[in-house]
């Protein structure tokens, strides 16, 4: 699978996990979107800085983009693959979800 | 070993400069919470690690030798794995640090006669 397909599906998993798995139900409280807004902006800084410099490169054939490693466009953001924002979509919310549901299961057994 | 090889290492750390503070700042609990925190790290970022395996083995992606410490873990460097501790730490400390800000103001508002803490 590609990149871009795996990222999607992640994405999408993760969005599962919250809604349907732990039922944490984070992607409809407005005070996680606002904490992912803010992770969202570092996230293109400071991965802008591991593709812009080519810390990390990608395979043109696994992404949309192609290999050139532009700032914008041609399937990029700030240097790096769109995909990795369905990377890193799906794993800060999925870190948000474990560290809520094991959250409530504490205060479950502690009440 | 010359300063580019610290290139993903200094990212890391700019991470975790920028988010640290936020523990004192907001008096947040996070990490008198060991155990969940741990437990959080490992369960979430256990199928990411995969992923990444994965892909560096299929070659999706790959990394600088020039811009990375030396040392490999499974084909990854130690920067990555490092990558799915600091990432997420940083994720639950900014998201308790605006659960904090948003319930302050919940709760100072219409109470503000009483104690603010």
């Amino acid at each position: 699978m590609t990149y871009t397909a795996i990222a999607v599906l992640a994405a999408l998993a993760a969005v599962a996990l919250d809604r349907w798995g732990a039922r944490t139900r984070l992607t409809t409280s407005a005070t996680w979107w606002l904490a992912y807004a803010i992770i969202v902006g570092f996230q293109l800084l400071t991965n802008g800085w591991l593709t812009g410099r080519g810390i990390v490169r990608y395979d043109p054939g696994t992404i949309v983009g192609g290999s050139r490693v532009a700032f914008i466009g041609d399937g990029r953001l700030a240097f790096a693959p769109v995909e990795d924002l369905g990377f890193g979509f799906a794993l800060v919310l999925t870190t948000c979800v474990v560290w809520v549901w094991l959250g409530r299961r504490q205060d479950g057994e502690a009440g | 070993m010359s300063l580019p090889h610290w290139s993903y290492v200094a990212m890391l750390v700019f991470c975790l400069v920028g988010t640290l503070p936020l523990v004192p700042a907001f008096r947040l609990r996070v990490l008198r919470q060991p155990g969940r925190l741990l437990l959080t790290i490992v369960v979430a970022g256990a199928p990411f690690l995969a992923w990444d395996l994965y892909a560096t083995h299929a070659r999706q992606w790959r990394f600088d030798p020039a811009q990375t410490l030396p040392w490999r873990v499974a084909g990854l460097p130690l920067e990555e794995i490092g990558f799915f501790l600091v990432i997420p730490l940083v994720t639950v400390l900014t998201y308790e640090a605006v659960r904090v800000v948003r319930r302050r103001g919940r709760v100072r508002r219409p109470r503000e006669h009483r104690e603010v803490s």
